[in-house]
């Protein structure tokens, strides 16, 4: 099981680090013992294609096989990802092996899985972890897949795949957006009206607490899911620019504007659910499902969760409502997509699968299952876009400025270490320490 | 480690030889050891010997230094010495640190005054000869022998705050007062005990019956004839004969307490009220918020608490064999 693997092994993730492979520590150790140091190792390696000897430059453009290493453990995403691979392989003869982890499991490992042996094409996200793993060379550049298929993607899609160095690294395949979600049914028999203000926000969570439901459907068990809080009312108390500079840490956390952004949640904080702290947000998206609380911040990928039609058709969005500064026109809209390991730039297979993924079609293979994101690519099947979709798309385009998620924009160290026990301590009781913060953030940083 | 190797490939060559050498030692009838034994001492020693420097006192050392030091993981150029800056950050920037050592000790008190008894108790009661006793051996044994993702897949449908059994016994289950045993930070290290308790207790019971298995009948006879009651007969005579054991299950309870992770990590991944150094350890040292200088300043800061009592328990062990 995973987390035992990786806790009975940290040295060992460590002294992959510093270079040994695979070979080397079977080699150094004898059977036995490398038997043993190699199985987690082994664990994370995948098969697929091999790389080719000595890592010679020269892409293999005969190779008809390629290795697809996917975080869509979900459903869902499982099946859409299958369907856009199959539509692949249909095409053009290759042949594409899939190796699902699960979603928090690949996104843990990602250090030793990219310092291993990872699969030549790998789910990721756009943002700082994209722009991080592109410079410490683990990934292969791709400007040549977006010579291409750059025609496919706007201006601010494209500039969200380029790293640090001007090479573009990612292809992107679906975005969505982070908004309140409630049920249509429930908001008219009870004659609620969208928000645009905060403060018209409050009233309506008065009123649905008043009416028995629990206004702000929440769950942060896995730690994350309040970051899309923080960065909402970040960016509405202090615009889309702060936010950036924040996560960036090129501003200090221990300053008035920060706390500005503790103080309004904590007007939201008694409205969200109390049970936050103990439920993933799958079980959150349960209590709207079944009418229990009005609404659920989260992003789209919430309709994943209503299996039921009925539900389903029920559901409606709206972005977060005005706070202070730059009224509705950020919008918190994390981009997912693909990226090539550095050792899948040798091979012509992964890199006419870049290709397809990154076109139209490839797009709408994917998008005719997993309904709840938005394709990425011009001219991508809209003819079944649901309202919600088109709703979700459409507050998308309209956006003047689109942010990444908290744990995209930001170090990792600092979102996963710093922010998601700072924020849940927060949640427990509204309780937050700005200087604390500076610290950490400060040592965290200084670290990379 | 390229040194080593020969001696392993040297491995058939010194079979094909085997036969002559064999008969050799046969004629001479001398009992001292030939090369051939020499050689396959030799690996025996040095196998074992290489793994535990590769695995335990390499990684080991390897944590030393790197506590001192400022790394992402990746490149190995990108190492810089930080001098004593993780252990004063760890110390006094890093808010889960105090909570993780606090929560260790109620671990250990936990432990030591309940979950310890509970397992002596079973074994006592067990060791009696009622019927049926393998059985109820087993079953308290079995969660020792869970892998820990059953272990919290079952706490899970017991302490589950919407459908767990724990809350439709209370009758709160799906109310505004059903308790929120894994999410809420008041009640979910108590929580996170019991499952504990569940499996260290069966580990104890296991080892106490071997324990009670080898203490002599003719004491508790002796105790018997002198009129001793059963109750005193356990604690004035059979439970001081047993102090080796005492002793191990004393230093099992401690690394037990040191090195809880699993559950804790099953539950929120040790946040939210069940932070544990160990825990915190992983955290810092892998995934994707890695920052190796403080995951190893903290491997650090747990390594020397364990020594206390591996180094309690090998004075004892060696001034009772001199």
């Amino acid at each position: 099981m995973a987390p035992q693997e990786s806790a009975s092994t940290p040295e060992l993730g460590a002294s992959s680090a510093s270079g040994f492979s695979r070979r080397t520590v079977l080699k150094g150790l004898g059977v036995g013992a490398g038997a043993i140091a190699a199985a987690p190792v082994l664990a994370a390696c995948t098969g697929g294609s091999k790389p080719s000897a000595g890592g010679s430059a020269s892409v293999n453009t005969t190779s008809k096989s390629t290795s697809l290493g996917s975080s869509g453990s979900d459903d869902v995403p499982k099946r859409a990802i299958q369907a856009m691979i199959d539509a692949f392989q249909t095409k053009t003869g290759d042949k594409v092996s899939i190796n699902t982890v699960a979603h928090n499991d690949f996104q843990n490992k990602i250090s030793t899985y990219l310092q291993g042996s990872p699969d030549d094409v790998f789910t990721w996200f756009a943002g700082y972890r994209m722009r991080y793993y592109a410079k410490q060379g683990l990934a292969a550049p791709l400007d040549e897949v977006w010579s291409k298929i750059g025609a496919n993607f706007s201006d601010a899609i494209a500039k969200a795949s380029t790293g640090d160095d001007g090479k573009k690294y990612f292809v992107p395949n679906y975005n969505y957006p982070w908004g309140f979600f409630y049920r249509k049914s429930v908001w008219a028999a009870k004659g609620y009206q969208v928000p645009t203000t905060f403060d018209q926000l409050k009233t309506l969570c008065a009123q649905m607490q008043k009416d028995g439901l629990t206004p702000i459907a929440f769950g942060d068990k896995d730690g994350w899911p309040a970051m899309g809080t923080f960065d909402y009312i970040n960016m509405r108390t202090n615009g889309y620019q702060f936010h950036v500079d924040l996560c960036a840490h090129k501003v200090s956390w221990d300053q008035q504007k920060v706390k500005d952004v503790f103080d309004n949640w904590k007007a939201l904080l008694p409205y969200q659910d109390k049970a936050a702290l103990g439920m993933t947000w799958e079980e959150s998206a349960q209590t709207l499902a079944k009418k229990k609380s009005g609404m659920y911040l989260l992003g789209s990928f919430v309709t994943q969760q209503f299996t039921d039609k009925t539900v389903l058709a029920d559901i409606d969005f709206f972005p977060f409502p005005a706070i202070a500064v730059e009224g509705q026109d950020a919008i918190e809209a994390p981009i997912d997509g693909f990226m090539l390991s550095k050792k899948g730039g040798d091979n012509g297979a992964a890199v006419a699968l870049l290709e397809y993924i990154g076109s139209a079609e490839g797009q709408d293979a994917y998008a005719k299952i997993d309904t709840s994101n938005i394709a990425t690519a011009k001219g991508a099947d809209t003819s079944t876009f649901t309202d919600l979709n088109k709703k979700c798309a459409e507050a998308i385009a309209n956006a003047k400025s689109i942010s990444q998620f908290f744990d995209r924009d930001a170090l990792p160290a600092m979102a996963n270490n710093v922010m998601i026990p700072a924020l849940q301590a927060f949640i427990k009781d509204g309780t937050y320490d700005t200087k604390n913060l500076e610290a950490q953030a400060k040592t965290l940083y200084a670290s990379q | 480690m390229s040194s080593d190797l020969p001696l392993v490939g040297v491995r058939p060559d010194a079979g094909e030889r085997t036969p002559a050498r064999r008969r050799k030692a046969g004629n001479r009838k001398v009992s001292r050891l030939t090369s051939r034994d020499k050689v396959v001492l030799g690996i025996m020693v040095a196998i074992p010997t290489l793994i535990e420097l590769l695995l335990v006192w390499l990684p080991t050392g390897l944590s030393i230094g790197l506590s001192f030091t400022k790394w992402n993981g990746l490149a190995l150029s990108n190492i810089r010495n930080a001098g004593l800056s993780n252990y004063s950050f760890v110390v006094h920037d890093y808010p889960p640190f105090w909570p993780a050592v606090r929560h260790n000790i109620i671990w250990l008190l936990f432990l030591g005054f309940i979950a310890t008894p509970i397992g002596l108790l079973l074994a006592v009661l067990l060791d009696q000869k009622i019927k049926g006793s393998r059985i109820y051996q087993s079953i308290f044994f079995t969660p020792v022998m869970l892998s820990l993702v059953l272990v919290g897949v079952i706490w899970q449908l017991v302490y589950s705050r919407d459908n767990g059994i724990l809350n439709h016994l209370l009758g709160t289950s799906g109310k505004s007062n059903a308790i929120d045993w894994f999410g809420d930070s008041n009640v979910n290290l108590w929580a996170a005990l019991v499952a504990a308790t569940w499996r260290h207790a069966g580990y104890i019971m296991i080892l106490y019956l071997a324990g009670l298995k080898g203490v002599d009948p003719s004491l508790r006879e002796a105790a018997a004839i002198d009129g001793a009651s059963a109750v005193q007969t356990f604690f004035r005579v059979v439970f001081p004969a047993m102090r080796p054991i005492n002793i191990v299950i004393v230093v099992i309870t401690i690394i037990e307490s040191l090195r809880a992770f699993d559950i804790v990590y099953v539950i929120n991944r040790g946040t939210n009220g069940l932070e544990l150094i160990s825990a915190l350890v992983i955290q810092n040292l892998v995934g994707e918020g890695q920052i190796i200088g403080l995951g190893s300043a903290l491997a650090v800061i747990l390594l020397v608490i364990s020594l206390v009592p591996i180094i309690f328990y090998l004075v004892r062990t060696f001034r009772k064999e001199s």
